[in-house]
């Protein structure tokens, strides 16, 4: 088992959802996040007040997916949420040792 | 015949004196008792609920929005006692210190409408021959509201809520009510419609008394109390522009009471400052988010109301003064200097006038009272006709502007001092870090 951490625009959210149910993911987590990384921030003026916004506003999906899911999915997210323009965001994969479905104790693969 | 003519010559002398707020001569007053006009009494009640509308809730959500999350309440607050305080003052004394005259002196009033004692349903002929005394005083006192609510802008989420209140109690008495007397009043001296006035300057709706008196006294103020916490390191900016759009919008509406209610009557000279007002409040609107089109490439919502606000103020003044063009000339110019004050000279001096209380108040009212000297017209209102015909109105105005500046500037000065001695003027900075909502009126703005 695999987590996929990814990062994207939050308006390319609606697209890799539906990409990733295509290749068979049945559920994720999604989280409205801020950060920055090459993009950086923009500017911000009121009136004669100019601020730097550095955190720009980002959607995290966190998917724990079988083995053999893990390049079909990045592959998906890369795919669906690219525009080639800088600030599309990052895919991460790290392991996974456990998962529970807590509903009914299954372990491992079939609980996810 | 007779009779006809004397009652159209009090007509005019009524309407004059809704424009000039000027003392009717002895003789027009031997005439039958005043009456009340439905009319005239229907609209200045209706305008005195809309100027009030501009301060609860239109200013308090406009200076509201423009201040971070943590101090929205604050502001609020503020204005909310501030409506109570200066309520109570105008009973007591204010009203009476503003439109009385047994003290005989062209600075201050006098003693005989203290409690409001005597102000109710019958005219007063000195300065609403058509409408009932009281509400000429409930339409005044909404004025004395708004003013003192102004200056909260520039000191907005530093000031104490203690101070802030013994702050607008003194200025009020020291300040505001001889202000409101030395123009407005029948023999204030500088009422140019009073034929004894040392200096005659004209304001229609309150250029000088409301906006130059106010921005110039949010000055200094903001300068002794100093920059918020973080001022130029951390970002500072509006909550939401959203509730300032809101507040902008009702000052709008509740600024047709404010200019077209000074004509103190239902006449001709409201509808010219109607429209006026909306002329110069949406050409400077235009040219305000036009200006930050062209110069930083986003028309932005602040830069829109500011425009809106700026027209309003610098029109104030000629509201029913100068012909349509006039209007629209002042809106250019509303957006344009008070453009430059909030960016460009702000910037400069780096004083933090935290909501721009001077830039859009002080600048625009200075720049109104100018203005007016300058564009008024006896072609759209003649009345004016001597005046204008005898020149130099400009400069008049620039005297008043002057009495004006030293009256706000020193009067802020002193008073700022003794509160600081009193109360202090700031809370600690950790109670500033934390927020004023808390801290100060134990309540949060949003439960999120």
């Amino acid at each position: 088992m695999k987590l996929i951490i990814a990062i994207i625009k939050p308006f390319k959210l609606e697209e890799v959802k539906d990409a990733l149910a295509d290749v068979g993911i049945e559920g994720m987590t999604v989280t409205e996040v801020k950060g920055f990384g090459r993009q950086k921030g923009h500017t911000e003026i009121y009136r004669g007040s100019e601020y730097t916004v550095d955190f720009l506003p980002k959607v995290k999906l966190e998917i724990v997916v079988p083995d053999e899911l893990v390049a079909k999915c990045a592959e998906a997210i890369v795919k669906a949420a690219k525009t080639g323009k800088i600030g599309d965001g990052k895919v991460f994969v790290v392991p996974v040792e456990e998962a529970i479905r807590i509903r009914t104790d299954e372990r491992g693969e079939s609980a996810v | 015949m007779k009779s006809r003519s004397a009652k159209t010559l009090r007509t005019i002398l009524a309407a004059a004196a809704g424009v000039s707020l000027f003392s009717l001569p002895a003789w027009a007053e031997e005439a039958a008792p005043l009456t009340v006009d439905s009319g005239n009494n229907a609209w200045l009640m209706t305008s005195t609920a809309l100027v009030l509308f501009m301060t609860l809730p239109g200013l308090a959500l406009f200076y509201g929005g423009l201040v971070r999350s943590k101090n929205v309440l604050s502001v609020l607050a503020q204005c909310l006692g501030i409506a109570g305080l200066v309520t109570l003052l105008w009973w007591g004394v204010g009203y009476s210190l503003a439109f009385g005259s047994s003290f005989g002196s062209g600075l201050v009033g006098g003693t005989e409408f203290m409690t409001l004692k005597g102000v109710a349903g019958v005219p007063n002929p000195t300065y609403s021959a058509t409408i009932p005394h009281a509400t000429f005083s409930m339409f005044q006192l909404m004025f004395a509201i708004i003013t003192p609510a102004l200056i909260v802008g520039a000191v907005a989420e530093r000031m104490k809520f203690s101070a802030v209140m013994l702050f607008v109690g003194l200025w009020m008495l020291i300040v505001y009510f001889p202000m409101a007397h030395m123009v407005w009043g029948s023999n204030g001296f500088m009422n140019g419609w009073s034929a004894d006035s040392t200096i005659k300057a004209i304001d229609f709706a309150g250029g000088t008394v409301v906006h130059m008196a106010s921005g110039w006294s949010a000055l200094v103020l903001c300068l002794m109390i100093g920059p918020r916490v973080g001022f130029g390191k951390e970002k500072l900016a509006p909550h939401s522009m959203v509730l300032c759009m809101v507040g902008t919008g009702m000052l709008w509406v509740g600024w047709y009471g404010f200019n077209a209610g000074s004509a103190l009557a239902a006449d001709g000279l409201a509808s010219l400052a109607f429209m006026n007002t909306t002329l110069a409040a949406a050409t400077a609107a235009f040219v305000w988010g036009m200006l930050e089109k062209m110069l930083r490439g986003h028309a932005s919502i602040l830069g829109f109301c500011s425009g809106v606000v700026g027209g309003l103020v610098v029109i104030t003044p000629a509201a029913a003064f100068v012909s349509t063009s006039g209007a629209v000339i002042i809106g250019v110019f509303a957006a344009v200097v008070p453009y430059f004050a909030v960016t460009w000279l702000k910037a400069k001096l780096k004083y933090d006038d935290a909501l721009d209380a001077f830039g859009v108040h002080g600048v625009g009212g200075t720049l109104g009272a100018l203005l007016t000297g300058i564009l008024a017209s006896k072609e759209a209102n003649p009345a004016l006709t001597d005046m204008v015909d005898r020149g130099g109105l400009w400069l008049e105005q620039v005297k008043a502007m002057g009495v004006t500046i030293v009256v706000a500037v020193v009067g802020t000065l002193l008073i700022g001092l003794l509160v600081k001695a009193i109360v202090g003027l700031r809370p600690t900075s950790e109670v500033e870090r934390q927020g004023l909502d808390i801290s100060e009126h134990g309540e949060e703005g949003y439960m999120l």
